[in-house]
């Protein structure tokens, strides 16, 4: 993209009716490391892609828990979504207050995409930005949004937002068709394989991802959104890279993909 | 849930058609007591919030434990203002949920004290009902048998609340959704031997 005259203000229109200042605010989210998120009928994850300012510093902290049956992960201007998560948290409990029950995650997805319209159409705002992905738990199963700055939102079976999500993205769409059937953790595999492709060639360990779950078990029960701690997520990632190294054997991978037509073991 | 169909106009009873029980949503029954009008109102508050519920066509629904909430919110923060919905509430209704076929039954009232029970009863018939319920209510019980516990209750209600009328209505609320039965009689007797010639004996004073 390149500067013109109809790009400094979010409220005027180009000639081709585009809204120049929206665009770029988009084009902050693929700036952010990359966020993967995938959903099964009934389990939700999202895993991010770690990244330091330096050597010396923490890393940036790209997954909140937004309510008990929801969370997001955000790339782009982490600052802007710090301050959307507290808003997304106010308008989960408020629901509750109400309520007395969790506030579906669809119509959490339009509040935010509702909030983010807003700062399109005043001359004296500036679109957030952050895109980001809100998995949570309702009623009807459960799902994955993606928000962007314009004030649009989808939902997805999977999805990869930030630099190098192209690659997830890829991975992805050859294997989502079969997530509604996946258990909890053939998604967490797949998120961390997802991570892995963004990664592009340095090593997945659980210091440079975080991986959060939510979702129901098989008898009703519900398992909170949580971040799966970092021992258990090397512990995953080790056994991921067994299975690679064994090809002669079926891989594990497929061994616990209960019968269905396993995907391609992986072959990178 | 059942009442019975009067509206009084301080001891005057003034109407004697009126229905107490409604449904609300899918899910839901809510009966009342206290200020007719009120109920009105709080009928409105529900119609809104049903219809915007309806209105997000997203496949999520209002159950009786949310609508309860949320009355209970209403009926709280008017009780704050000092200008309460004079009403006591009671909100039934049956939901599937994750773990099943899930029952509520609950109260709320002109002060926004709340709770949920598998017997509610309002006014009177909290003196009156509520023994009897205690004593033979059980889980499993039929519709039928229900309905002849309930029955038993606004017999007692009848002859001891001067209030009352002999008119009922039942309204049952199952997955299936709300059903509200038409009004109907109790038969009641008065052929005790002390009301006749009740005059007998009394002091007169000519």
């Amino acid at each position: 993209m390149f500067r013109n005259q109809y790009d400094t203000d979010v409220t005027t229109w180009s000639p081709q009716g585009r809204l120049f200042q929206v665009e770029y605010a988009m084009e902050a989210v693929k700036q952010g490391s990359a966020c993967v998120g995938l959903r099964s009928r009934t389990h939700a994850v999202l895993a991010a892609a770690n990244k330091a300012a330096s050597e010396l510093s923490s890393h940036q902290r790209k997954v909140f828990r937004v309510a008990e049956h929801a969370g997001v992960a955000l790339a782009g201007l982490t600052a802007d979504g710090r301050v959307l998560s507290r808003f997304l948290r106010s308008e989960c409990i408020n629901h509750s207050f109400v309520y007395e029950s969790p506030l579906p995650v669809s119509r959490l997805a339009l509040r935010l995409a509702d909030k983010a319209q807003v700062c399109t159409q005043r001359s004296w705002k500036r679109p957030y930005g952050v895109g980001l992905l809100v998995a949570g738990l309702d009623e009807t199963g459960a799902h994955l949004y993606y928000n962007c700055p314009s004030g649009n939102y989808f939902e997805y079976q999977a999805f990869a937002i930030g630099s190098r999500s192209q690659a997830a993205k890829t991975f992805l769409e050859r294997r989502f068709e079969k997530y509604n059937d996946y258990t909890p953790e053939q998604l967490v595999k797949d998120a961390l394989s997802a991570i892995k492709e963004t990664l592009q060639g340095e090593k997945l360990t659980s210091s440079n991802c975080t991986v959060a779950i939510v979702g129901r078990k098989d008898d009703g029960t519900m398992e909170p959104f949580e971040t799966i701690d970092a021992k258990r997520i090397q512990e995953i990632i080790d056994s991921m890279e067994a299975a690679e190294e064994a090809p002669a054997e079926p891989s594990a991978m497929q061994q616990e993909e209960e019968g269905t037509d396993a995907a391609a073991p992986m072959d990178i | 849930m059942a009442s019975d169909t009067g509206a009084s106009y301080g001891s005057t009873l003034r109407y004697k058609s009126v229905e107490r029980i409604k449904a609300v949503g899918k899910h839901s029954l809510i009966g009342a007591s206290g200020e007719f009008s009120d109920f009105q109102e709080i009928l409105r508050y529900l119609d809104e919030l049903t219809l915007s519920d309806h209105m997000w066509d997203d496949g999520n629904s209002l159950g009786p434990k949310e609508i309860h909430s949320y009355l209970t919110r209403v009926m709280y923060n008017r009780r704050n203002k000092f200008d309460p919905l004079w009403n006591s509430l009671v909100l039934g209704g049956v939901k599937k949920g994750p773990k099943g076929e899930e029952k509520y039954l609950g109260m709320v009232n002109m002060i926004g004290t709340h709770f949920e029970e598998n017997h509610i009863a309002t006014g009177f018939g909290n003196h009156l009902a509520i023994p009897i319920l205690r004593a033979e209510w059980h889980e499993d019980m039929t519709f039928e048998e229900a309905v002849k516990l309930v029955e038993k209750c606004l017999l007692v209600l009848l002859y001891r609340d001067r209030s009352s009328i002999n008119k009922f209505q039942i309204a049952k609320i199952t997955t299936e959704g709300a059903t509200i039965y038409p009004p109907y009689s109790l038969k009641t007797y008065w052929g005790f031997a002390h009301f006749e010639n009740p005059a007998q004996g009394a002091v007169g004073s000519w």
